[in-house]
């Protein structure tokens, strides 16, 4: 229980980031801040010297071949992992020994490359957990089943309701999550992330597995719930029509460097990119 | 019969059982349902009283229904960490006799205090039944702090190793109740000699009714948001984490809510018994209420109480061929463990207001769906016990 109470007692942390792109403005503090993060597994240097600073309501894309580390950043920047070394800072916060579900409070929720539901639960309850921290019910009301109980579950029940209704779930409200189509599931997973009222949002390969259709959907998805819940999101993908369609930053990592970064136009000509996905020409 | 009692009431979800099909639905609003559920549990208490008082039920008998009783709870509260939140513990009997002890000395120290006789216990007076309620209170309070203490460092670990180390701590409880009395120099447990004298101040009544309270509580329990965390760290602990559960603190709560009402049912034991032993809470003890659990369906409630009701009458219905029934009792084990693995009821829970509702909608399920797409309807007879 105290350690659910406590606040986040975090001192706020001025960095200097070096900006992505100079002239874009990030507000006072960057939402997300991370600098020179690195991580060891043994003697392999799984990520390093990771920097990125995220403005308000930015929308950025990681790329890179398979391997490169991207879903390690992914956990670093959650706490999943402990960075060997580097900082983040989410507003300013610095996240180094919080819990995973911490980091969440303090406003970084995440998706999963390969679909991490709690399957055996209805959609909504997926999305109540979400909530559970906002919820506010003592241990007691909720078992004497007190007025304050009832009020509680039905405010949020009809939340969570309001909050499927954005990709159009409400019809599978009380379906089991682990029987949605696939496509329902990632998007679930969007949503329960959304419920746990983030700052900045984490999707890591939203569109794997998706047809065409499907992605430009999803794109269209990004960029609404940007603009609906004034959040920055960061996201992996490997299908590039939705990566340079709908970031406004992208950086590429490769054996855990980002090699280039910028807008989706420089990066697409950038030729260590081309030579990261592609190999080196020789010529002989 | 008393499985009745355990009837399971939906959430306030209303907009439709069947796939959202309509808004029309009717549904029972929530005093009616409860009322409905608190009727039946009365009703069962005073018709099985005025059974035992008018004779219809033999001394024996009753003696045998307050076992059952007893069993009931503590399936359902193992339940909660092998069910609900997944885990499996197998040091139950350890917290029932922390519990069982707890509740006994208790008892035993007040009524000297406070003069009152064991007789007084059998008749009912209103200062016996504070002090039995009292008692109960005591006992699960003894094993919660006993499941806080083990639960801490035991729910670090996951599957066969926390199995191990809950089994090696159960056994350490009873060593300790074994030998407590010679180190602290003065008689508490009474050592192996067991504890005797304890008034018999359990009844059908007192038992039915705690069992009542009981499924009651742990059924608000888990539906409410904390229920909930539970069960998001049974169905990925790593998603739960990264969705803002505190996995430690209802991990450990969930272990200490299975222990608090382990030590109430070993409260209750020791009055329909009266006389604890530490043999009693051996290993197997543990192994029989995880059975209980595993037979009738992992994470439903009425399936435990159901299997445990069965469990404690055929042993004692098969009395007559004592060499046989443990054969027959394994051979049902294995037969259930190869035809039905995930228990006999599976996950699903009775709902009496969920049928009543089904009636007042004329929607039968021999009655052929119209439109409910297929996976919510298939969707909806799980998720019916969460």
């Amino acid at each position: 229980m105290s350690s659910e109470k406590k606040k986040h007692r975090s001192v706020l942390v001025q960095m200097e980031t070096p900006n992505l792109i100079p002239e874009r403005d990030l507000g006072t503090i960057p939402v997300l801040q991370a600098e020179h993060l690195g991580i060891d597994f043994g003697g392999l240097t799984a990520v390093d010297d990771f920097n990125i600073a995220m403005g308000r309501t930015e929308i950025s894309g990681l790329i890179g071949p398979n391997g490169a580390g991207k879903t390690t950043i992914f956990n670093l920047l959650t706490n999943v992992y402990q960075p060997t070394r580097g900082t983040v800072l989410v507003d300013g916060y610095d996240t180094a020994g919080k819990s995973v579900a911490e980091v969440n409070r303090m406003g970084i929720a995440r998706t999963f490359q390969n679909i991490r539901l709690f399957s055996q639960m209805t959609v909504e309850q997926n999305v109540l957990v979400g909530f559970g921290n906002t919820m506010k019910t003592h241990l007691i009301t909720d078992m004497l089943r007190l007025p304050g109980h009832w009020k509680q579950e039905a405010e949020f029940h009809d939340r969570a309701l309001e909050l499927l209704d954005i990709f159009d779930m409400r019809k599978y409200a009380d379906t089991q999550a682990g029987n949605l189509p696939y496509g329902a599931q990632r998007r679930l997973e969007i949503l329960r992330a959304l419920a746990t009222s983030p700052k900045v949002l984490l999707l890591d390969e939203p569109a794997a597995g998706m047809n065409p259709a499907e992605t430009e959907e999803l794109m269209e998805n990004i960029q609404k719930i940007r603009d609906e819940f004034q959040i920055a999101i960061l996201l992996i993908e490997h299908d590039m029509s939705l990566v340079m369609g709908v970031c406004e930053v992208v950086g590429v990592l490769d054996y855990g460097k980002i090699i280039a970064k910028g807008t989706p136009e420089q990066i697409q000509n950038d030729p260590r990119v081309i030579e990261a996905y592609l190999g080196k020409q020789e010529v002989k | 019969m008393e499985e009745e009692i355990m009837t399971d009431k939906r959430p306030i979800i209303s907009t439709g059982g069947r796939g959202g099909a309509s808004g029309s639905k009717k549904t029972l609003p929530m005093p009616v349902r409860y009322a409905i559920n608190a009727v039946l549990v009365l009703l069962v208490l005073v018709v099985g009283e005025l059974m035992i008082d008018g004779g219809a039920i033999t001394r024996y008998q009753s003696t045998v229904l307050e076992q059952v009783g007893v069993y009931i709870i503590l399936a359902v509260s193992l339940n909660i960490a092998t069910g609900y939140l997944g885990q499996l513990p197998l040091g139950h009997a350890g917290f029932m006799s922390v519990g069982a002890y707890g509740c006994a000395i208790f008892v035993m120290r007040m009524a000297e205090v406070l003069g009152v006789g064991a007789r007084d216990f059998t008749t009912g007076t209103p200062l016996t039944v504070l002090l039995v309620i009292g008692g109960l209170l005591v006992g699960g309070l003894c094993a919660a702090v006993a499941g806080i203490i083990i639960g801490i460092p035991a729910l670090r670990l996951k599957g066969d190793y926390l199995a191990i180390i809950t089994l090696a701590f159960a056994e350490i409880i009873r060593v300790v109740m074994l030998n407590i009395d010679s180190v602290l120099g003065f008689k508490l447990t009474g050592g192996a000699k067991g504890l005797t004298g304890i008034p018999g101040y359990s009844s059908f009544l007192l038992v039915f009714a705690c069992v009542a309270i009981v499924c009651f509580l742990i059924h608000t329990m888990m539906k409410s948001r904390h229920g909930r965390a539970i069960l998001a760290i049974r169905d990925n602990e790593i998603a739960a984490e990264a969705t803002g559960v505190n996995t430690t603190y209802y991990k450990t709560l969930a272990f200490v809510a299975s222990a608090f009402f382990a030590g109430m049912a070993g409260g209750l034991y020791a009055g329909c018994i009266g006389v604890l032993q530490p043999a009693y809470f051996g290993f197997m003890k543990s192994i029989e209420i995880l059975v209980m659990v595993v037979l009738g369906g992992m994470g439903s409630m009425l399936g435990s109480a159901l299997s445990a009701t069965v469990l404690t009458i055929l042993p004692e219905a098969l009395r007559a061929f004592s060499e046989y029934r443990m054969i027959a009792y394994a051979i049902v084990l294995i037969l259930v463990m190869i035809f039905r693995p995930q228990g006999l009821l599976g996950s699903y829970d009775f709902s009496l207001s969920r049928i009543i509702e089904r009636v007042m909608n004329r929607d039968f399920p021999w009655k052929k769906k119209d439109d409910a797409p297929a996976d919510a309807a298939k969707g909806e007879e799980v998720s019916a016990d969460v």
